[in-house]
């Protein structure tokens, strides 16, 4: 077993950058990031049926309530900082937000012009006969 | 920088391997030449965390699925018709407390509190045991409705996502038992430690992915 397991230098996923043995404070970042989990839930489930917000609006409201709840997670679960110990994680999760954005946005791009293109199945049944 | 500091390799202008890192003073982080290796902790979990990763590229295609097919519906029921939110809503009040309360397992692990430990990773089963549950229980009713993956290409979508973060959690599960087991057994050794760690980011990680699933499928998919 490696003797030391921390670095001042690098934080490992997960870790959070306070004094070792200090889990007063990790409990509150857990109950905070708990609360404003919640909260961003509460608020995306409520919304449609509410009729506070504009409805042709809803859908684009709900994904930016559901991409804010994962940044909390992110900070306050997974504990991702900006701080220069974190730069890998970062850039690791950079990346995999890259990928995630070209596979989802570029497939639903394509197919859309896709179906534009295409003749209806219908349509095109009818031909053939 | 003259080419006589090239040549014999003195460190002169800003060096791209330490970008992020305090430019005064010499550097001995580990896993930066001079330190020496990274500690095993952050190899491992850094590791498991570009695994993470991967695997949300792979969900990332199950969506792109998802949402290409979701008007697919061959004539059979929409989402707006099948979903009933308040299952959904308990669900993600499930996951979200099981994300907690693996929290504070961690911090009972840091700690080393194992009494603490096994009260939250059981807490943890419970509400994840729940969620798997409410889950199945929702495939069980749509089948039985009709609505099976057979159905349309939207139903086929809409089971393989939802049905491959249920297969995650169950693994989850198995894994939040042999983590109890290994703790027990084997005591907060290190490499346990960085096992426990693992799970932890592999545990929240699931319930990021949750979150992207009940907004695109069930309160996006109720509403139109």
């Amino acid at each position: 077993m490696s003797g030391h397991e921390h670095d001042d230098y690098d934080s490992a996923p997960g870790d959070e950058l306070r004094m070792e043995g200090d889990v007063a404070s990790g409990f509150r970042s857990y109950v905070l990031g708990l609360g404003l989990a919640t909260l961003l839930t509460v608020i995306s489930f409520a919304l449609p049926t509410t009729g506070l917000v504009w409805a042709p609006a809803v859908p684009i409201a709900l994904v930016v309530f559901a991409i804010a709840q994962m940044g909390v997670h992110l900070v306050f679960f997974l504990h991702i900082t900006t701080s220069p110990d974190n730069t890998n994680n970062v850039l690791a999760l950079a990346f995999g937000v890259l990928i995630v954005f070209l596979v989802i946005g570029g497939s639903i791009w394509i197919m859309s012009h896709l179906a534009h293109n295409t003749m209806p199945m219908d349509e095109m049944m009818r031909m053939q006969r | 920088m003259t080419a006589a500091d090239i040549t014999r390799g003195r460190p002169t202008g800003p060096d791209p391997y330490r970008v992020g890192h305090s430019s005064h003073g010499h550097s001995r982080a580990p896993g930066h030449g001079e330190g020496g290796p990274a500690p095993k902790r952050i190899v491992v979990a850094y590791g498991f965390w570009i695994f993470l990763l991967s695997d949300i590229v792979m969900f990332s295609a199950f969506f792109a699925a998802y949402a290409v097919l979701q008007g697919a519906t061959a004539g059979g029921p929409t989402g707006a018709e099948l979903f009933d939110l308040r299952i959904t809503a308990i669900e993600t009040a499930c996951l979200l407390a099981s994300s907690f309360t693996c929290g504070l397992a961690s911090l009972s692990v840091e700690a080393r509190k194992p009494l603490w430990f096994y009260a939250a990773m059981a807490l943890t089963f419970v509400f994840g045991a729940a969620f798997i549950l409410l889950e199945i229980r929702e495939f069980i009713e749509l089948v039985d409705k009709g609505a099976g993956p057979t159905r349309s290409a939207f139903l086929s979508a809409f089971f393989t996502l939802v049905g491959c973060h249920g297969l995650h959690v169950g693994a989850g599960l198995l894994w939040l038992l042999t983590m109890m087991a290994q703790i027990f057994a084997k005591g907060f050794r290190p490499d346990i430690v960085r096992r426990f760690m693992c799970f932890s980011l592999f545990w929240h990680a699931l319930d990021i992915i949750w979150v992207a699933l009940f907004t695109v499928v069930y309160l996006l998919g109720a509403g139109a």
